[in-house]
């Protein structure tokens, strides 16, 4: 079967964010006061742990940003036809969690409908809740449930820590060749936390992540772990497609962010005059406008700009890609104030520092002062701003897709989840498993997300720089 | 009699480093025991460790710290907030840190007398205001009801010893307590410190840098090096003859008036204090050591009432009083720079529309010239202009009128390329005159790329020819300016200035943010350069050792005028202006005062915002007259160059 690859616009931006991160890692490890702060962020287990967690997320938001339409099985070879159906290389791999649709809700773990409906029994009509097509559809009984479920989270638990022990006793053997020790001197420096990085946190995570997988991957092949939602779509999969949209969000949204505010920021600070007054007077005008009144006519506009134009957007993932990157657009122009407010602040000292004053008695142009003075010496601020904003920005999503002007209804999203989730709440028995997800997934990635940043604040703001 | 504090053994440990490592001293009531040594040698940790107020991770390690018979390190923190300010009482470097800016000065101090001695209301208000008396504050009622910012560095430091004082301590400590101050105000704190010891019986223990101070303050002295005490003893013959080797050094590295040779250096640094040290801890930079001082910590030996810890102690050769050369004669040359009528004030703008209500007229009218080859020094207290005359002659400040005419050719804002070309700036602070983004290289790079100095491919050659010139080893240029010293980077900063090949350098204050010994080292580079490239130096500073060492001029400089100006001999042995006598007066001296008793200034600099009528000295001044409270003084000519502004000597001559 072929394929045909499909690039959208957030893909794209992804992908050269990456290709930007990795050319900045390059840089840093070149650098040697750029490298220091990064192996004080290395050392902090709490921060390691959070990069690994952090890590499992942003694979998974990659992998599901390799979009492509599949080939349409009957389509003639020489003219080939491909569905309408945008794929990615994470639903290929979850195929099966992406497939097993149910009718409606069913709770998480369940075997039957939560909802009772009629049914033939027997030849007689009774009130009762049907089976599920493919949750516990192997069970014969429903009393083998509980003794089905204990048995797989017991097997993927066990496969979880075997992988666990296989890349632990890996990685011993790696390191005791690289330091040139057995590796049972090195696991005794490991148990005795006498390593430079902190192994033992990050052997720990990892086993947990990996156990939890293996549950995990047990229990979805006979079960919908988080239950269903109300078209029967398995709550898991929409919850792990909505990392991609709260990545975007986070990561492109800075994107916008950054250039405004260091530029305005900077140049604010550096020149001052009138130059400062004309940037205050539009931060400060820009702030006193409620931004979400921004950001829902901005939306707005998208969304009209779409449907006057539905030819230019050949699939329905096409259209609400461009809304999720005006979503960022947006959002970035609304949010770069104040990170720009506190660079030109910053930019107000050191232009009267004397490295400053000794640039300008050589007659440095205010550009090579700008560039070679004043940016890497602001530049940690910069840092710890997109780390400190990213979780803001994925809340942020969640709240302006609750009040409808976010992402696109038909977009995978935390905040389409509680906003689908919010009129069941009201229901008797009311349907938890939908907002328990959305929550428990926001929970993790920014509860992960803000201790790397505490970490990376800790190791860059020189004002903290004494006291570890 | 037992001292009132008694330190044994007192050892520090901050996580790995250990910043003293057992001292043992003592202190008599009504006796002022004075630390000495170099930055990062353990004085103020001693300190701090006394009043058991060290930083996070710091604890006392070992030894006793005994306050009138009590051990102050076995108390519980509930006792020690009785014994801090009521037994022992520390006053601080920095004034504007130490007092909090947004309440009252009569409140702070009140607070302090609340806490120590019950007193609250009217009682507490009188009793502050004795307090502000007997330190000297003129108008104490109403210095009662104002805040920090609004009284002057002087007074500042008056109120924090108020504070110190309200809890009527037996012990005051007192860390660097004039480092931050003008020497004419450091000569007034430094008379109330003395008067207060005597009149209240205190014990007093005063951490200090500065020889002269000690000189001038001290009953007995202690000398620390690497959180070790190594000599100690009275300060009579502390001053005669330093015992041991880092002593002796410390004194030679100091600039003696009149004397042009070169200063005694004491190599390298004191070492981290993190590592094991093994043998004596001065041993690496001592010219007099031998292989037992490498491998045995010395022990205490007593010479007469001295304690020295030195395994040569008493066998070094005679301390050899330095060889005073004098300065070179004057060379009559042609001016290298030329300043006339030189202005620069500041607007002060106000209201909405940023109205114009005034100026600060930070310079105003000073003319200057400089010959090449030879160093002028500009000196003056801080507020007085000095460096804004050093920042508008390289138009980084845009000055407000008057004419810079540099090599024969008049400086404007269209040839400032030829300007910067030709002078170049050092600044006071090393710490912050480097980027520390940016490596050594790059740095000396700069001025040469921006500039178009040589031709690109020569100036990678350049940079390690500037490097080796300043006595930098060749590897620097690839480094980061935090893996250097002080006074090392000190050494960059010149080379920097150095990379365009300028005809003058202005030096604003480049070595008072450095050690003696550090101090030393620059000194020296300085003259060296001088000599070998023929720089001609605008040397910045309010440190007159340092001009009686380097200079060929002097100018003085009070409130954006110069008052007087002459050769630095003339200037110096025979000040005339009646503010430069003050001056030369103020600065704490080592050698006993020959001459006139010393001229204490009253009060401080006024503010160049609103300068007072006719003579901008009059309100300080001990002989002004009516006519110095109308004109402003013309200039009074005393021949070979030496000029004042003053009625009092226009009247004399």
């Amino acid at each position: 079967m072929t394929i045909h690859p499909v690039i959208l616009w957030t893909d794209a931006l992804i992908f050269a964010l990456l290709a930007a991160v990795l050319v900045l890692v390059w840089l840093i490890r070149r650098q040697e006061h750029l490298r220091a702060p990064w192996r004080v962020v290395a050392q902090r287990p709490m921060a390691m742990g959070a990069a690994l967690v952090l890590g499992v997320f942003v694979s998974i938001g990659l992998l599901d940003s390799l979009h492509y339409r599949a080939q349409l099985p009957d389509s003639p070879a020489d003219a080939p036809q491909y569905s309408v159906e945008v794929l990615s290389v994470f639903d290929a791999l979850v195929d099966g969690l992406r497939a097993r649709q149910e009718k409606t809700y069913s709770a998480p773990l369940a075997m039957q409908l939560y909802a009772k409906e009629f049914v033939q029994r027997d030849g007689v009509t009774v009130r009762d809740s049907s089976r599920l097509q493919h949750g516990g559809a192997h069970l014969a009984q429903a009393d083998a449930r509980l003794p089905d479920i204990t048995r797989r989270a017991l097997a993927g638990a066990a496969q979880g820590a075997l992988a666990s022990l296989l890349v632990f006793a890996g990685l011993a053997v790696w390191q005791a060749r690289r330091m040139q020790t057995s590796p049972g001197a090195w696991l005794a420096a490991w148990r005795g936390g006498r390593l430079d990085w902190p192994a033992r946190t990050v052997v720990l995570m990892v086993a947990t992540m990996l156990m939890l997988g293996g549950v995990m991957m047990q229990l979805a092949a006979g079960y919908h772990v988080f239950g269903t939602d109300k078209v029967g779509q398995d709550v898991l999969y929409i919850s792990l497609k909505s990392i991609r949209t709260g990545l975007v969000i986070g990561t492109l949204t800075t994107l916008v962010t950054l250039p405004l505010a260091i530029g305005f920021g900077i140049a604010a600070g550096y020149f001052r005059g009138w130059v400062d007054d004309v940037i205050q007077y539009v931060y400060t005008v820009l702030n006193s406008i409620p931004g979400v009144l921004l950001i829902a006519a901005a939306v707005l506009i998208v969304q009209v700009y779409i449907e006057s134009n539905p030819d230019i957007f050949d699939t329905a993932a096409a259209r609400a890609d461009i809304r999720l990157l005006a979503l960022c657009l947006i959002m970035g122009v609304t949010s770069w104030t104040g990170l720009a407010r506190l660079l030109r602040g910053e930019s107000l000292k050191l232009r009267t520092l004397d490295y400053v004053e000794a640039a300008r008695a050589f007659g440095v142009s205010n550009a090579r002062i700008i560039s070679r003075h004043i940016f890497p010496n602001v530049f940690h601020l910069v840092l710890i701003a997109i780390v400190l904003d990213f979780s803001g920005l994925v809340l942020a999503e969640a709240v302006l897709s609750y009040i409808g002007v976010g992402v696109d209804p038909a977009m995978y999203s935390w905040g389409n989840m509680i906003n689908g989730a919010r009129l069941e709440l009201a229901r008797e028995p009311v349907v938890w498993w939908q907002l328990g997800a959305a929550f428990a997934f926001m929970f993790t990635l920014v509860l992960a997300a803000n201790l790397f940043a505490d970490g990376v604040r800790d190791a860059f703001d020189p004002r903290l720089g004494g006291r570890r | 009699m037992k001292p009132l504090l008694e330190v044994r053994d007192l050892v520090t440990d901050i996580g790995p480093a250990r910043v003293v490592d057992g001292v043992s001293f003592h202190v008599a009531a009504g006796e002022t025991y004075a630390l000495l040594g170099e930055s990062g040698c353990g004085k103020s940790m001693t300190a701090l460790s006394l009043m058991r107020l060290l930083p996070d991770g710091g604890r006392v390690s070992s030894g006793a710290v005994e306050l009138g018979g009590e051990n102050v390190l076995g108390l519980p923190e509930r006792d020690m907030r009785r014994v801090r300010g009521g037994q022992m009482a520390m006053i601080f470097q920095e004034p504007m840190l130490a007092l909090n800016p947004v309440i009252k000065v009569g409140e702070q101090i009140g607070e302090a007398l609340a806490l120590h001695q019950n007193l609250g209301g009217q009682a507490a208000r009188e009793a502050a205001r004795g307090l502000l008396d007997a330190v000297g504050v003129p108008d104490a009622v109403r210095r009662l009801d104002t805040y920090p910012f609004e009284l002057s560095g002087g007074l500042r430091q008056r109120v924090m010893i108020a504070m110190a004082l309200a809890g009527q301590p037996r012990l005051l400590i007192a860390d660097e307590p004039t480092t931050a101050l003008d020497v004419t105000i450091q000569a007034q704190v430094l008379d109330v410190l003395r008067r207060l010891k005597t009149e209240r019986q205190m014990g007093m223990l005063l951490i200090t840098h500065d020889l002269g101070v000690v000189a001038e303050n001290a009953d007995r002295v202690g000398v620390m090096y690497a959180g070790e005490l190594v000599e100690e003893g009275g300060r009579d013959t502390f001053f005669a003859s330093p015992q041991h080797p880092y002593s002796r050094m410390l004194f030679d590295a100091l600039p003696r008036p009149g004397d042009g040779g070169r200063l005694t250096t004491i190599p390298g640094q004191v070492p981290p204090l993190d590592g094991s040290l093994v043998g004596c801890r001065f041993a690496r930079r001592c010219p007099f050591a031998i292989a037992r001082c490498r491998d045995e910590s010395p022990d205490w030996q007593t010479i007469n009432d001295q304690r020295v810890r030195c395994h040569l102690a008493g066998t070094l050769p005679a301390r050899i009083e330095r060889e005073v050369t004098a300065q070179t004669t004057a060379r009559a040359a042609k001016a290298l720079l030329q300043v006339e009528g030189l202005k620069v004030h500041f607007p002060i703008r106000r209201g909405l529309i940023q109205r114009t209500v005034g100026h600060v007229r930070a310079v105003d009218d000073v003319a200057l010239s400089i010959q090449a080859g030879r160093t002028l020094a500009l000196v003056g207290e801080s507020g007085c202009g000095k460096t804004t005359v050093g920042k508008a002659l390289l138009r980084l400040v845009e000055p407000t009128a008057g004419s810079i005419v540099l090599g024969g050719e008049t400086i404007t804002a269209k040839n400032a390329s030829t300007l910067r070309r030709q002078a170049q700036m050092v600044f006071q602070d090393p710490f912050s005159s480097l980027n520390p983004r940016m490596r050594v290289a790059d740095i000396l790079l700069e001025g040469m790329d921006a500039l178009g100095v040589g031709a690109a491919g020569e100036r990678r050659d350049a940079v390690a020819q500037l490097l080796n010139r300043v006595g930098l080893p060749d590897d620097a240029g690839g480094r980061y300016p935090h893996a250097f010293s002080g006074g090392q980077r000190q050494r960059i900063a010149i080379a920097r200035a150095l990379a365009v090949s300028p005809r003058l350098v202005i030096c604003d204050e480049p070595t008072s943010a450095l050690d003696v010994s550090v101090q030393a080292q620059i000194l020296n580079l300085l003259k060296d350069l001088q000599d070998s490239l023929g720089l001609a130096y605008l040397f910045i500073t309010h440190n007159l050792s340092v001009v009686d060492y380097l200079a060929h001029d002097v100018a003085v400089m009070y409130l954006g005028r110069i008052v007087e100006h002459g050769a630095a001999v003339a200037v110096l042995r025979a000040p005339r202006h009646p503010y430069t006598l003050a001056l030369v007066s103020a600065v704490p001296r080592i050698e006993a005062q020959t001459g006139p008793g010393i001229i204490r200034l009253a009060g401080d600099q006024p503010s160049p915002l609103n300068p007072p009528d006719g003579c901008h000295f009059n309100p300080r001044c001990p002989y002004a007259s009516e006519v110095c409270r109308q004109t402003y003084p013309g200039q009074t000519d005393l021949g070979n160059g030496h000029w004042v502004r003053c009625h009092w000597v226009a009247g004399q001559v």
